[in-house]
């Protein structure tokens, strides 16, 4: 079992979590982060003073997968959040030890 | 007669409105760990104030009207005298217009809150706003609206560009001298907390000043109908001045911008509402938006922490104001002008000395008595807190409280 964690642009949640959706995924969990990478932030401007805002508003988005789901799911991601520009975000994927559905006591491949 | 009361009635409830506006065009701009406490001085503002005019703020003030003097005594403490008959000859009851001009000197006390902005202890706060509108707005009070020294000398002031904006600029400017910058300031950023509450308060404002200047006339009259009219049109222009130096210097127009504008030109319009015609108003706005956007650098100059731009909005914007009037007086829009002014037909230089010395002379008066008085309230009870409350907030840390509470586990 794997976690996949992808950190996207806030505007391509809906993309991404409809094609997900498609590819049948049962369940996603979001949470609105903010970070910095190549993008690195923006300036504002208030009465003529400027001021370097160096976190940029994002979406992390975790999905647990099978070990056979696992590229599919990345794929559909990645397409679904890409826009080309700089600020894209990420997706990395890490080793899971254990699932359990809290309701039902199900445990591993069958609680994803 | 009841037109004018109606309209005075009427207006002291629009100048009331402008302190709840003022504590949100000053809170957005703060972070949002001292939005309240921004409120609070504000609202506070009212809740003092209004009982210290009535006890002894009016009589200072309005007592001996139009003795040509400095101050107006004791006669009238707690209101004696002051009923619903027309005793002062102004042809509305005496106690509407102690109402009416109550308005002004709680909101007057009240500009002041953005230039200390995230630093001053509530209870200095409380009892420098106290001392300060007995001691300095009263007796400005009296010198200019009560026929006192500054009136009697020739010099104008429709709705207070001297009395309510370069007098509270001046106890800025004193007041962030005494408390130093806020911490971090120049090193950390801080950014307005939300700047729709700012954009909200400025509407509020605008709206109130109408009551501010129009109702200075005092009548529903045709001066009324003209100090509405400018009081529209001035704000306006000076937006378009404001934008216009941003966009050309910093390739932006700002929503701080276009609100900061405005209130320059409800400033600059105040001295000279109700005695000058609409096209001055516009040449006088704009020409403040532009003037007020450029004396933002003199902080930066000078090195003060002046957190929401006070000197250069309502001193600046006051001086502006009150000079302007010795260019644009005109007796064809109020007979009350006895030298039209400089740019005006058959006018002369001799307005514009007095407006020159009153707008000195209150400024200095001012700003020396705004120290003095603050230097005993620090070396008393200390005017800045300290900086554990500081890093908090002052909300939660003086007021025990939270403006927002959204994402709390």
């Amino acid at each position: 079992m794997k976690l996949i964690t992808a950190v996207v642009k806030p505007f391509r949640l809906d993309e991404v979590k409809a094609a997900l959706k498609d590819a049948g995924i049962a369940g996603i969990t979001v949470g609105e982060v903010q970070g910095f990478g190549r993008q690195s932030g923006h300036t504002e401007v208030y009465r003529g003073t400027e001021y370097q805002i160096d976190f940029v508003p994002k979406i992390r988005l975790e999905v647990l997968a099978s070990d056979e789901q696992v590229e599919q799911l990345v794929d559909v991601i990645s397409a679904a959040a890409r826009t080309g520009k700089i600020g894209d975000g990420k997706i990395w994927v890490t080793p899971v030890e254990q699932v359990l559905r809290i309701r039902t006591g199900e445990q591993g491949p069958d609680a994803i | 007669m009841e037109g004018n009361i109606a309209w005075v009635l009427m207006s002291t409830a629009l100048v009331l409105f402008m302190t709840p506006g003022l504590a949100f065009f000053y809170g957005g701009m703060v972070r949002s760990k001292n939005f309240l406490a921004m409120l609070m001085q504000n609202f506070f503002a009212i809740g003092l104030l209004a009982v210290l005019w009535v006890v002894v703020g009016y009589s200072i003030a309005f007592g001996r009207f139009g003795d040509g003097g400095w101050f107006g005594g004791f006669g009238h403490v707690g209101f004696k005298g002051v009923g619903t008959a027309a005793h002062l000859g102004l042809g509305i009851p005496d106690v509407l217009f102690a109402a009416f001009q109550m308005t002004f000197a709680i909101i007057t006390p009240a500009l002041i809150t953005g230039a200390t902005a995230d630093r001053l202890k509530f209870g200095a706060y409380a009892v420098f706003i106290g001392a300060w509108s007995l001691l300095v707005y009263s007796p400005v009070a009296h010198w200019v609206f009560a026929g006192g020294w500054i009136a009697k000398m020739g010099a104008l002031d429709f709705a207070g560009g001297a009395v309510v904006h370069i007098n509270a600029g001046a106890a800025a400017l004193a007041l962030v001298l005494l408390l130093g910058p806020r911490k971090g300031h120049g090193k950390e950023p801080m950014p307005p907390h939300a700047l729709p509450w700012t954009l909200l308060g400025t509407g509020i404002l605008y709206f109130g000043w109408f009551g501010f200047n129009a109702g200075s006339a005092l009548a529903a009259n045709g001066i009324a109908a003209q100090a509405l009219m400018n009081t529209l049109v001035a704000p306006a222009a000076a937006m378009l001045g404001w934008l216009l130096l941003e966009r050309v210097k910093g390739k932006h127009t700002t929503t701080l911008g276009a609100a900061s504008g405005a209130v320059a030109g409800m400033v600059a319009i105040t001295p000279c509402a109700g005695f000058v015609g609409t096209m001055p108003a516009v040449i006088i706005g704009f020409l403040a938006g532009a003037l007020c956007y450029l004396a933002l650098t003199i902080k930066a100059v000078v090195g003060l922490d002046d957190a929401l731009d006070v000197l250069a909005v309502h001193l600046v914007g006051g001086l502006f104001g009150s000079v302007a009037l010795g260019f644009f007086a005109d007796p064809a829009v109020n007979a009350a002008v006895r030298h039209p002014g400089l740019l005006i037909s058959g006018g002369g230089i001799a307005l514009l000395v007095d407006q020159v010395v009153a707008a000195v002379v209150v400024c200095g008066f001012s700003l020396v008595a705004s120290l003095i008085l603050g230097k005993i309230i620090d070396v008393v009870i200390g005017l800045r807190v300290d900086e554990d409350t500081e890093d908090v907030g002052l909300d939660q840390s003086l007021h025990v409280e939270s403006a927002y509470a959204f994402g709390d586990l």
